[in-house]
């Protein structure tokens, strides 16, 4: 009688307005939606909702320590600037100092060098007006007694006296 | 229905037959039919997808796991934006229907598949649950006053029975329209693929038909994929209705 009905609903036209075979699709429905509604509740949907709330969990973390090592590496950065900066200052005022010592130094060595050659030019002075004096006395003696030699070739009488008197009036002029 | 022309045996209609797996016989409410076994293959896909695909529970999710979850979040953000924070409660439910429906309308798209969402007696159950169900939720929830939303106050008052009795006429057409259209859209889409198969044993007009069913294949499949996703979002609206608050 089903098979009739079967093959009547097949001869009639659209297979979906056959009624006998309305029971048992509407039975294997409910079935196959109890299946998927037990699979998705009791297993897929829990799982899934955990993994969503766990990777954004994870991405919230992540985003934090990442936002805390910028953080640490910004005070890095300053520190080393800071320290940088201090360095510099400390090398600026080493460099100072050294050029304050030299010049000191440089100030003191030229004194003694100045205080040196003053003495050195004072005791040449003294010694050329020594050798001067010196110069002096003997070209006086020189003369007079070339004088009187010449004198004395040229068959003059010389007198001693007159002749010292003589190249001395004569040097004075 | 079937069409006789020069030896030429088009039976569109023929693939939508139910029939027994195992032998000729009656097709009594629990005899296992080719119906059974569509069903069962769309439930294992439906597991194989959300829980085989999702086993490894990873942080970085595999393909598989990647679908899963974005489906999860589609329809998660579909309840939640149409039916409001309290219809996610029914959420699963929404899920379960969704993937149903995309499920089966794949399923039948495979050659010599059988299609159980293009039968009205599934598709009529599918919408009369989500029509009973949200009928009873809203009496439940809000009482007297879910009768309001057949009651337009912003409307003139001469004006509001009127417009009560085409609500009223409206809400219980739901249903049908609900049903008719996914099972309407996935019957007259088979029909269609089933005649242009059968005049591809025509050599003349084979290119041409084999050219149209490919076109029209392609077309079924967004069929599939858009029908999954007006009924579930229809069915959200329908929620929407009994938990969401009523403001017409």
């Amino acid at each position: 009688m089903a098979t009739d009905a079967q093959s009547a609903g097949q001869s009639a036209g659209m297979p979906q307005l056959d009624l006998s075979t309305f029971p048992n699709q509407i039975f294997w429905l409910v079935v196959a939606l109890v299946a998927i509604y037990l699979l998705l509740t009791k297993i897929a949907l829990p799982r899934i909702g955990a993994v969503l709330a766990e990777r954004k969990g994870t991405i919230t973390n992540d985003l934090a320590a990442a936002e805390e090592l910028k953080l640490k590496a910004q005070q890095a950065e300053v520190a080393y600037n800071q320290a940088l900066a201090d360095a510099r200052t400390e090398a600026a005022k080493i460099v100072a100092a050294a050029r304050v010592e030299i010049q000191a130094e440089l100030d003191t060595a030229i004194a003694k060098a100045d205080a040196e050659i003053a003495a050195r030019a004072a005791e040449s002075e003294r010694r050329i007006g020594e050798i001067r004096a010196t110069a002096l006395d003997d070209v006086t003696e020189v003369a007079k007694d070339t004088a009187k030699e010449i004198v004395a070739a040229l068959g003059g009488q010389a007198d001693g006296r007159s002749v010292t008197a003589a190249v001395n009036a004569r040097l004075k002029g | 229905m079937a069409s006789e022309s020069g030896g030429l045996a088009i039976h569109p209609m023929d693939q939508f037959i139910v029939k027994p797996l195992f032998g000729d016989g009656p097709v009594m409410w629990y005899t296992p039919t080719n119906v059974t076994l569509w069903l069962l293959i769309a439930v294992l896909a439906v597991g194989a997808l959300m829980v085989l695909g999702t086993r490894r529970r990873a942080i970085v999710p595999t393909r598989t796991q990647s679908v899963a979850e974005m489906i999860y979040g589609f329809i998660y953000n579909m309840v939640e934006d149409v039916a409001g924070h309290e219809g996610v409660k029914y959420f699963p439910y929404v899920m379960t229907l969704f993937l149903f429906i995309l499920f089966a309308n794949l399923l039948g798209l495979i050659p010599m598949s059988f299609t159980t969402t293009s039968h009205v007696a599934v598709t009529v159950v599918l919408a009369l649950a989500v029509f009973l169900g949200v009928t009873l939720l809203g009496i439940a929830r809000k009482g007297v006053g879910f009768l309001g939303m057949f009651w337009v106050s912003s409307a003139p008052l001469v004006l509001r029975p009127v417009l009560a009795l085409i609500e009223v006429i409206s809400y219980f057409v739901r249903p049908v329209s609900h049903s008719i259209r996914l099972a309407g859209n996935l019957m007259a889409g088979h029909a269609v693929l089933k005649v242009f198969a059968g005049f591809a044993s025509i050599a003349l007009v084979s290119p041409i038909a084999i050219g149209a069913m490919t076109a029209i294949y392609a077309l079924e499949l967004l069929v599939a994929v858009v029908q999954a996703y007006v009924f579930t979002i229809l069915t959200c609206v329908y929620l929407k209705d009994a938990v969401g608050d009523a403001h017409h």
